[in-house]
């Protein structure tokens, strides 16, 4: 809305045109703006499994801190991403992973931006114990027996992954485009699936330790068994495993500007 | 190991020596969690009670379980001498031996409030801070700043080291488990005095979120005694610092 207030301004004269067009660009800048999304249910919605302390520290200082480093950055011009318009979350998360060995700025912008980024997928990933949903009657629960044989045996590598990730990191469940298979894989820190050719998220599990540290401390087993059998939102699951195969993406990010501009 | 003479290390000295003999030498699977040498609520405020015990007795616990399932049938042998080597010999030693060694290290070089206020650093090591960071002052604060989230992202560990020929100390950050002491890890090997553990674990209970004021108030328990004693021990054998456990 702003800037097309300020496209329309320019077109009288050359001075201020050019002033105009500076403060287009500027204004095209500060609008690439990543939401802090909300928590898809209260912070109480989770017990017994995650507890409200929990998702009240982890969404709303742990996500809304990367949220504001990642609007912080793009706005400070240090990394040259935030000038060009149209950009998604998922685009410069691919950007500063490629620039991020290069550049202590870019890694930064990386770790942020894919916190972010994870996180809004994490909350979205879980739903309140006892909801009526379950995997078996989807086309990704189709999809699990098809790729690991039983969804015991998808379960196991799961778990395994979220156990065996070492220190600070995630487990995913992936749709790969290549083989047209599911796959289960654990990252490191602020890694995702979203770097990886043809690797498309369906689902999350963050093990970070402040993701289970006051419910659990070290028992992160535990915790991982309880997202597992307890929370997963496989309606959530469901929508990004249809638009994977539809060939859209998934994950269920906006266009930043689209939405700002 | 030289340590610096007091009456209580003396005397954890020769029970350990004892111990040691009656342990069966030579088989591994023998790495233990070291008692502290307080209780867990002796660094109250500063570090937390709850947090002092799951630390000490889970995660410390479960580091030694696992490099003593690693090093299964394999001669006994300190493990300060399993780090530097440690990223050859595999995620198991790498992982929990590097754990077991950190926290070890890490223990002993805090002590609560009333006792590590009254330490200082000994003339070797204000010189070596004031020649490599300025002043002490100055050292904090870069050491603080490499602590932060931002820094040091995800899990890990803050050192300042003695460098390979004992005449400067160095900060470094190394994730996870590692130590200065691997090779590979850092451009050179270096030998720490001085360590802060980072991982969330270590912090979560009492601070959440906010890593920096559990890394500020963290010095309200350093020993600078211990440090000073670890500082020596680098400079003079240019060599890692030997843990018990």
């Amino acid at each position: 809305m702003h800037s097309t207030m300020a496209r329309h301004q320019c077109s009288y004269h050359l001075l201020p045109t050019v002033a105009c067009l500076i403060g287009v660009f500027v204004t095209a800048l500060a609008d690439i703006h990543v939401p802090h999304e909300p928590l898809p249910y209260a912070t109480t919605a989770l017990e017994p499994h995650i507890n409200h302390p929990t998702l009240e520290v982890h969404h709303g200082k742990h996500y809304k801190k990367y949220v504001d480093t990642t609007n912080s950055i793009l706005g400070d011009g240090s990394v040259g991403i935030g000038t060009k318009k149209k950009k998604s979350l998922e685009d410069i998360i691919r950007e500063s992973a490629r620039l991020k060995s290069s550049s202590t700025a870019s890694t930064a912008l990386f770790n942020n931006a894919a916190q972010a980024w994870n996180h809004a997928f994490y909350f979205k990933c879980m739903r309140p114990p006892g909801s009526s949903d379950a995997v078996t009657a989807t086309k990704v629960g189709a999809a699990i027996k098809r790729s690991f044989g039983t969804y015991q045996t998808f379960r196991d590598s799961f778990v395994k992954a979220a156990n065996t990730a070492f220190g600070s990191g995630w487990a995913w469940l992936v749709y790969d485009t290549a083989t047209d298979a599911l796959l289960v894989t654990k990252t490191i820190g602020a890694d995702n699936p979203l770097t990886t050719a043809g690797h498309v998220p369906l689902l999350t599990i963050d093990v970070w330790e402040h993701a289970y540290y006051l419910d659990y401390q070290n028992m992160r087993a535990t915790y991982v068994d309880a997202f597992v059998d307890k929370l997963i939102n496989w309606e959530f699951v469901e929508q990004n495993f249809v638009t994977a195969v539809g060939g859209e993406g998934g994950g269920g990010s906006k266009k930043l500007a689209d939405e700002e501009l | 190991a030289e340590r610096a003479a007091s009456p209580r290390r003396d005397i954890l000295n020769k029970v350990a020596g004892a111990a040691a003999v009656v342990a069966a030498p030579g088989v591994a699977g023998a790495y233990e969690v070291p008692d502290l040498l307080y209780p867990f609520e002796g660094l109250e405020p500063y570090i937390d009670a709850p947090t002092m015990k799951i630390h000490h007795d889970k995660h410390h616990a479960t580091y030694v379980t696992n490099v003593n399932k690693a090093t299964e049938g394999k001669d006994e042998v300190p493990i300060l001498d399993l780090m530097a080597d440690a990223l050859e010999a595999g995620p198991g030693i790498r992982n929990s031996g590097g754990g077991h060694y950190n926290h070890a290290f890490f223990w002993d070089e805090m002590a609560p409030h009333d006792k590590a206020s009254k330490t200082k650093p000994s003339a070797q090591l204000d010189e070596l801070i004031n020649k490599s960071f300025g002043s002490m002052d100055e050292m904090k604060e870069k050491f603080e700043a490499r602590a932060a989230p931002g820094a040091l992202f995800g899990s890990g560990w803050v050192w300042i080291c003695v460098n390979q020929k004992g005449d400067k100390l160095e900060l470094v950050g190394t994730p996870n488990q590692d130590n200065p002491l691997m090779k590979g890890v850092l451009d050179e090997v270096m030998f720490p005095i001085l360590g802060l553990d980072v991982w969330e674990h270590a912090y979560y209970l009492k601070y959440q979120n906010r890593r920096p004021e559990y890394v500020s108030n963290w010095w309200n328990v350093v020993d600078w005694d211990k440090v000073s004693e670890n500082c020596k021990y680098a400079v003079d054998n240019h060599a890692g610092v030997p843990v018990r456990g």
